[in-house]
């Protein structure tokens, strides 16, 4: 075990995984003697060499589509986008050829592979360095979606991602990279795919988080048991699939819940949620679910903090259902 | 370059020494790939099958290059290279089963007609975006050479291709790292409707290569000869740690874009004329035929061998039940997730398009 933050502890993964299979290769911008912009790299391309860390030329969709190739090819490529709000240009191999892959050869050829990028608000990097683009990859059948919140977490999820047989966009809560420290072990080990995890139990509302939000998720639901009100907060930590079960589960107990995103709440993952949970628990429901997201706006610099859904939104949207 | 000269007499300073026997069966896998793509065009026509993307004209540079790579080199295809998938051994059948999506279809009626893929015959799978399996090719050729592979990679693409961001993306980076792949663009002087010199304001396409640091060259596509030797030699190149190779296969395309074109719009019969005049076929066939290797009575029986071929092969194909419905949700991932299972049975169960059809 070593104390880590989420930054070393993806590295460890990333490590681990190197180590054990010859297989996986780092593709990215600026990855190598620098270590990533985020310094997630940092070491490996020392440890592992230039052949297997490369530092790729700056073109995502190059990046993405070279990754595609090396994994039809049997390799078990991990790019790093520097920035999720840069992805676009690597949009079309992601939606068109990763995820069809399989299913347009009846499983013949498939895509193993990891995209990895770090996304959200908090860093004060306005409209391209804060984007939380995760819906637009849950609606591409054929994509995996993750998106931890802790150091422990992150370095299971993509120790198994890695291996998973399909593409999967791992999404890393930037604004977190450094804030949270905990015990990781430092030998592989796995956080299996599709299972969310209750992180405060309750009775009274369901908050479903994922990412840097399950903070802010976290601590509301901590100030508003002083009010009385006793909320579970679930990381979902698989975006998808999703881990359906346990969300009904909770609601059926709940009767109340209140969704949490950054990104924008028009055709936000909060959007499907809400639907998928009031099909399936409809009868229980106490109360019109919520959400609190970002708003529909590009992402704001000097604002940024009334843009992003903080413990100071989230408190009083638990309470509102709480008491409706 | 050209080697086989208007004549039929090839040029003997670069005559790359095929045995006649050769050049026989590069000349029947051409003919039996044009009269393939007759007989699809005419089957989409009668409304048999949905639709189709033919080679006619462009046979020479595409089973050229496939004779000049070695079984185990990887095809990257675009969409007009079936010829090639063929003269690897792929079984006709299967390919006019997934023209008609049938329950023999490979790809189980998932895909658009000419959408082939072959693992076993190292051929990649075509999807519809323009130049997207460009940077697989990379990847795919610099994952053989990280595993010490004597293998290479060759990708097909367009002339349009080359304006998308996807070949600059993958032109770059394949001469960054020395990847052992060969680009052979198909130039056949439209991207559908948008001819050549619209596409681009350099005169040939070939000199793009020097922007990437890509050895690169024009070859007379229509010249089977050329096409041989140029792709041979580019294989050779990238096997021996040289990198890739840009070559542009200058050609033409006979017939519309596929079968949903009207040619007529943008261009004159004066042009298509002039350009069947240099058909591949026919300068391969004056060529052997000058060797005493061919002649007309061969030339009919083959034809007529391979119209019974695929006369078969679609009698066939037309006699197979339809690819399976429960199929269509299958694949999408690994294995099945609960909420494909969930819409699988909702389809299955549910009302049916085919059942609304019957009743008006």
């Amino acid at each position: 075990m070593t104390s880590m933050n989420l930054v070393q502890a993806i590295r460890s993964g990333l490590r681990e995984a190197m180590r054990q299979d010859d297989d996986v290769m780092l593709l990215g911008e600026d990855i190598g003697k620098l270590g990533g912009v985020f310094r997630v790299t940092q070491g490996l391309q020392e440890e592992f060499g230039a052949d297997r860390v490369l530092d790729m030329p700056l073109s995502e969709t190059g990046i993405i589509g070279t990754a595609i190739g090396m994994a039809l090819h049997g390799l078990r490529p991990v790019s790093e986008i520097q920035f999720a709000d840069f992805i676009y240009p690597g949009f079309d191999q992601l939606v068109n050829e990763a995820a069809k892959y399989r299913y347009r050869t009846a499983g013949e050829l498939h895509v193993p592979m990891v995209v990895r990028t770090p996304y959200g608000g908090g860093i004060r990097g306005g409209q391209y360095h804060s984007q939380s683009p995760e819906a637009l990859f849950i609606h591409t059948p054929g994509l995996k979606v993750v998106c931890p919140s802790n150091p422990y977490d992150a370095k299971g999820l993509l120790l198994e991602a890695i291996r998973d047989e399909d593409p999967v966009i791992f999404f890393e809560p930037k604004r977190v990279y450094r804030a949270v420290k905990m015990d990781v072990p430092d030998e592989p080990y796995s956080v299996p795919l599709g299972r969310a995890k209750v992180v405060r139990a309750g009775e009274q509302v369901t908050c479903i988080a994922w990412g840097a939000m399950l903070y802010e998720a976290f601590s509301a639901a901590e100030k508003v048991a002083s009010q009385g009100v006793d909320v579970e907060v679930i990381d979902l930590r698989t975006l998808w699939p999703l881990d359906i079960e346990a969300l009904v589960s909770s609601v059926e107990k709940t009767g109340r819940f209140v969704i949490v995103h950054e990104a924008p709440r028009t055709c936000g993952f909060g959007s499907e949620l809400v639907a998928l949970l009031t099909e399936r628990a409809f009868l229980h429901l106490e109360a019109p679910p919520l959400r609190v997201t970002g708003w529909d706006t590009p992402f704001p610099l000097t604002h940024e903090r009334e843009y992003l859904p903080l413990a100071h939104r989230i408190g009083p949207a638990l309470v509102e259902t709480a008491r409706y | 370059m050209h080697i086989i000269r208007a004549d039929g007499t090839l040029d003997p300073s670069l005559d790359p020494g095929l045995s006649i026997e050769q050049l026989v069966g590069l000349y029947k896998a051409m003919v039996r790939t044009r009269v393939v793509d007759d007989r699809l065009e005419r089957l989409q026509r009668q409304g048999r099958i949905a639709f189709h993307v033919g080679s006619m004209g462009e046979e020479a540079a595409i089973i050229g290059a496939a004779a000049a790579l070695r079984n185990r080199d990887w095809i990257v295809p675009c969409y007009r290279e079936v010829g090639a998938l063929l003269w690897r051994g792929y079984p006709l059948q299967r390919y006019i089963d997934h023209m008609y999506g049938n329950a023999g279809d490979p790809a189980r009626g998932r895909q658009m007609p000419d959408h082939t893929f072959s693992r076993e015959h190292h051929y990649l799978a075509v999807s519809a975006p323009i130049g997207t399996q460009i940077p697989h090719a990379v990847g795919m050729a610099m994952a053989a050479k990280k595993r010490g592979l004597d293998e290479c990679v060759a990708v097909f693409f367009g002339d349009g291709a080359t304006s998308s961001n996807d070949f600059h993306a993958a032109m770059n980076f394949a001469g960054v790292y020395r990847a052992p792949v060969l680009f052979l663009c198909r130039n056949n002087g439209y991207a559908i409707s948008l001819p050549t010199e619209r596409q681009t304001a350099v005169r040939s396409l070939a000199e793009k290569g020097a922007a990437y640091g890509v050895p690169a060259l024009r070859v007379d596509g229509n010249d089977v000869l050329a096409v041989w030797k140029s792709v041979r030699e580019a294989v050779r190149r990238a096997t021996e740690g040289g990198g890739p190779t840009f070559v542009e296969l200058v050609t033409y395309r006979l017939r519309g874009h596929s079968t949903s074109d009207d040619p007529r719009a943008y261009r004159g019969d004066d042009e298509v004329e002039r350009w069947l005049e240099d058909d591949p076929l026919q300068r391969l066939r004056t060529h052997i035929e000058q060797r005493e290797a061919w002649n007309e009575s061969m030339d009919e029986d083959w034809r007529a061998a391979c119209e019974s071929e695929v006369r078969d092969c679609v009698r066939h194909a037309e006699e197979k039940p339809a690819a399976e419905l429960a199929d269509s949700f299958t694949d999408v991932y690994a294995e099945l997730p609960w909420h494909l299972r969930e819409q699988r049975a909702q389809c299955l169960e549910g009302p049916r398009a085919e059942s609304e059809e019957h009743e008006r």
